[in-house]
């Protein structure tokens, strides 16, 4: 498929050069575009599990947290025993050579990639062995749960949170150095996951979606796959939660670590607004959905949450199939698609009865 | 938490105090997730906005207090109140959503979870509040003592479970109720009007989540972010207990209580929410555990 592969590059480029304009044109917007990064990597790891392996996870966000919180412990445990600086309440200050700082940043968010992974590695045989609504809610109040022992466990600030190490340099370098970070890491992901797509797994895990039990009979380890795919997902959502843990400089539980009703949700409105199940969808989603929420945020002071609810909700009960999946059903042939225009309709991925 | 199991071991009357007032908290669980079992069970919708109701329900208790209201005087309005909300928000949402995959009831419910609470915290404010009822308490031998207000929540938990068994079992639209529950396409064809089943079904839930959200607001507080633990501990009951199973509701309901009393005091307070939600998925994974062992027969 030439022309999509060549679409692809066209959309790459397109990133690439937000990337490099916004910094140069409008740099009060740093700062937000680095959150829509984040939300393009929330999209498109949720859609590893969510969209093409039929798994809908309601609390992919465990993850995020769990990777912010492995790499304070790792950034703060280089200076300081962390139990004496969470109990300090952010008496206890270190300046950092920029070198001290970038060394513990990198080992930082290796850590919170390779927490996250593990815990799904750990958690995913047993999770993943629920199936449709029951894996929802088991993932959401397994993101709960966790949210709540970590307000409890003193270790690590309770539900006071922690201070992350203060970034050396000019106050502008920071959040610059955060964005180039989460730009890169989520055009890595997007790599990562058009190739994971294109191989034998990829097949593999959309078997798993369209029917597992055929799956399993035909051979694949359904069990493996499914485990390995949402520790990839968890990988990059770890990282991604360490690079954000440092960027907002504070952490805490419920608000910044665990937010499972916002970003938590966000992430499965945001795929599912543009598409599930595909490539591009995801991110055109986050990308959609961080607009329209800037803007809410902006004009409608106070109502935000409540339209975001509404667009939710309208997102999901009159418009699933998404923007991509609609335009799929519209110009099948653009998307290297043949339709069978003999036979009775079919229904797209997204609407398949389970 | 070995202190205070020391403590438990050492004034055994502590551990009877945690049950009988974990029994009373369980029996509005148990009204709870019994609204869920009826919406699950007939429509097989997964709704996520049922501790929100229960929350609105609470609030409207609080509004009538506000008034100058006795708390209690809600009760009968919150129902009313509730049902039609219930029924509008059939209308509008879930009608679209009863024939879809299951996953999109519970994100569609999760949207509108998040709108009531929204819209809760722009109207009273993110404080906790409480409709006081001012029943007093009394005591049950030396150490137990028991509000009143619990009582009479429980008695009124159990008149409420009696009214909706006898409508469901006697009256014709209960009748007709458990007759799409079985087979709506067979209903449908018998003349039952399923799209009306459905909304009444919807609508009923709302109002029993509206009563037992009036109980909640004169035992506890409310805060509009509350309602998820009540969701959860909802689809605790309705996973464990099976749908259609209306004792077994009751009993995991109860079990339920005293075990979110038990642990809240083990391992302490902070604890409490973290021990209802792990409880949830050792449910799940108990069912996988049962459903692996019924593959291992097929084969």
């Amino acid at each position: 498929m030439t022309s999509s592969a060549s679409l692809d590059l066209k959309l790459y480029g397109v990133l690439i050069a937000v990337a490099v304009l916004v910094p140069l044109f409008a740099p009060n917007y740093i700062q937000t575009v680095a959150v829509m990064w984040l939300m393009i990597l929330m999209a498109m790891t949720w859609d590893i599990t969510g969209g093409q392996m039929g798994y809908n996870s309601l609390g992919n966000v465990v993850f995020f947290g769990i990777g912010m919180y492995a790499s304070a412990i790792v950034q703060i445990s280089q200076f300081s025993d962390v139990a004496d600086y969470t109990a300090s309440f952010g008496a206890i200050v270190v300046d950092f050579t920029p070198g001290q700082y970038f060394t513990g940043l990198g080992l930082g968010l290796a850590a919170g990639g390779i927490a996250a992974a593990i815990f799904a590695l750990l958690i995913g045989p047993a999770m993943l062995g629920l199936r449709g609504p029951y894996f929802a809610i088991g993932t959401l109040g397994l993101a709960i749960a966790v949210a709540e022992l970590v307000s409890g466990w003193e270790y690590v600030g309770g539900g006071g949170g922690i201070s992350m190490p203060v970034y050396p340099g000019p106050p502008a370098a920071g959040p610059f150095t955060f964005y180039i970070l989460l730009g890169l890491l989520t055009l890595a992901a997007h790599l990562f996951v058009r190739w994971l797509y294109s191989t034998q797994f990829g097949l593999a895990i959309n078997a798993i979606r369209d029917d597992e039990d055929k799956a399993e009979a035909m051979g694949i380890h359904t069990n493996r796959y499914k485990t390995i795919a949402w520790a990839v997902a968890a990988f990059f959502m770890g990282v991604g939660g360490a690079i954000f843990g440092n960027m907002s400089g504070f952490i805490e539980p419920l608000e910044v670590a665990f937010p499972t009703t916002t970003f938590g949700i966000f992430m499965v409105a945001m795929a599912l607004l543009g598409g599930k199940g595909t490539l591009w969808g995801p991110v055109l989603g986050a990308v959609l959905f961080h607009i329209v929420k800037q803007v809410t945020w902006t004009y409608l002071l106070g109502w935000q949450w409540v339209a975001l609810g509404a667009i939710i909700i309208i997102n999901i009960v009159y418009f699933q199939q998404g923007i991509l999946g609609w335009a799929q059903d519209k110009w099948p042939e653009a998307f290297g698609l043949t339709v069978d225009r003999g036979g009775a309709a079919r229904p797209a991925a997204g609407e398949a009865a389970e | 938490m070995i202190d205070n199991l020391l403590l438990l071991t050492q004034v055994p009357i502590l551990g009877v105090d945690l049950v009988i007032q974990g029994l009373f908290i369980g029996a509005i669980f148990a009204l709870v997730a019994y609204g869920l079992a009826l919406v699950w069970g007939v429509m097989n919708v997964k709704n996520l906005a049922q501790g929100d109701m229960v929350i609105l329900g609470g609030y409207i208790s609080y509004q009538a207090t506000l008034w100058g209201y006795h708390p209690i005087v809600a009760l009968p309005v919150a129902i009313v109140v509730m049902f039609m909300l219930g029924w509008l928000i059939y209308a509008v949402i879930i009608r679209r959503v009863v024939d879809r995959d299951m996953f999109t009831s519970l994100l569609a419910t999760f949207g509108l979870s998040l709108l009531i609470q929204q819209i809760l915290n722009l109207i009273y404010g993110p404080e906790v509040k409480v409709a006081d009822a001012g029943f007093g308490d009394f005591e049950l031998g030396t150490f137990i003592v028991i509000q009143n207000v619990r009582l009479y929540s429980l008695l009124m938990a159990a008149a409420l479970a009696l009214a909706i068994v006898i409508f469901m079992k006697k009256s014709r639209m209960g009748q007709a109720i458990r007759a799409t529950a079985q087979d709506a396409r067979a209903a449908r064809v018998l003349g039952i009007d399923t799209d009306q089943v459905y909304a009444f079904t919807y609508a009923l839930n709302a109002a029993i989540c509206g009563a037992a959200g009036v109980l909640v607001a004169m035992i506890w507080v409310i805060q509009p972010y509350y309602g998820i633990v009540y969701s959860i501990r909802a689809f605790i009951i309705v996973t464990a207990a099976g749908l259609g199973n209306l004792p077994g509701v009751i009993l995991t309901g109860f079990g339920l209580g005293v075990w979110e009393n038990v642990a809240g005091f083990v391992f302490g307070a902070e604890f409490a929410v973290a021990a209802v939600v792990l409880m949830l998925v050792a449910v799940l994974m108990y069912r996988l555990v049962q459903l692996y062992r019924v593959r291992q027969v097929v084969r």
